[in-house]
């Protein structure tokens, strides 16, 4: 298992979601949701949540910032400061969902990534988001 | 919608806790809807399912940003009827404080409400109100019933 595999594992909403790595670069990856009638947004139409896209690029941008293999950025911790999504097209029924995350910046402080949604062609995608993350964050529970 | 059209036809228009129970993803993550008089209150209860961050038992960033989502649109069918679910246009997450493994509330106001398409804005907050987990602004299209 690879350390984001590993990582992913232990992220208990992403495994409630089903949420899996389909393959990474350097500061990139790209995710996978697969369809499901929990993360059903509208009934009448069988169309996944909105929501679910949320977590799915917020968890694909977190994680293309921490896949950058021949430093020590594994380890540090990170807060997402904002996330803007546009959905730009309505997501299919009975369709898994995949998320290509690119992290094109990061400074001492902080990484700014681009991602897109969709679900079998990237270029007609479903959503397009931009998140910035503040880095070296603490560590420890709020109190 | 079948279910906003029942709830009209009931005359429960206003019923959200009734709209949210129909919603799939909605019910998975756990989301009830409180109402006092004209005001209504999204309640998030706190369960392991919604962790993002193991360490710290912080609530998952997606969840956070899909409970601000389903907040906005909870608000928006509780304020004018609508034929359908307004569908997400754009949608920008400030994400304020971690969110501890406790209840959490989400409150929305349509700040411009068009013919097609309303702006909200809405804040979710865990044991303080003026203490917001996360802050939300997005475009709405709607369809009016």
């Amino acid at each position: 298992m690879s350390d984001l595999e590993d990582h992913l594992a232990h992220i208990p909403h992403a495994a409630a979601i089903g949420m899996t790595l389909v393959s990474r670069g350097k500061l990139s990856c790209v995710v996978r949701v697969p369809y499901a009638e929990h993360l059903v947004g509208d009934p009448d139409t069988g169309v996944i949540h909105g929501g679910v896209i949320t977590a799915l690029l917020d968890n694909a941008s977190g994680m293309a910032v921490r896949s950058e293999p021949e430093d020590g950025a594994e380890e540090r911790s990170m807060a997402t400061l904002d996330l803007r999504i546009d959905y730009m097209r309505p997501a299919q029924p009975r369709q898994d969902l995949i998320a290509e995350a690119h992290c094109y910046r990061t400074t001492s402080n902080v990484a700014f990534v681009r991602a897109i949604a969709y679900h079998d062609d990237r270029n007609d995608p479903i959503a397009s988001s931009v998140a910035t993350f503040m880095l070296g964050t603490k560590a420890a529970p709020r109190t | 919608m079948k279910i906003l059209a029942e709830l009209r036809e009931q005359g429960r228009a206003q019923d959200m806790q009734a709209l949210v129970e129909h919603l799939p993803y909605a019910r998975f993550l756990g989301i009830d809807v409180d109402r006092k008089g004209n005001e209504i209150t999204t309640i998030l209860p706190f369960s392991d399912h919604l962790v993002g961050n193991t360490q710290l038992r912080a609530l998952h960033g997606g969840v956070i940003g899909a409970f601000l989502e389903i907040t906005s649109i909870v608000q928006l069918l509780f304020d004018t009827s609508c034929e359908r679910l307004p569908k997400t246009i754009d949608i920008s997450i400030d994400y304020l404080r971690s969110g501890r493994p406790v209840e959490t509330y989400g409150r929305a106001i349509v700040t411009r409400h068009g013919r097609r398409v309303a702006n909200v804005r809405t804040e979710i907050w865990q044991e303080s109100r003026s203490a917001p987990v996360a802050a939300s602004h997005g475009h709405f299209l709607l369809t009016p019933a």
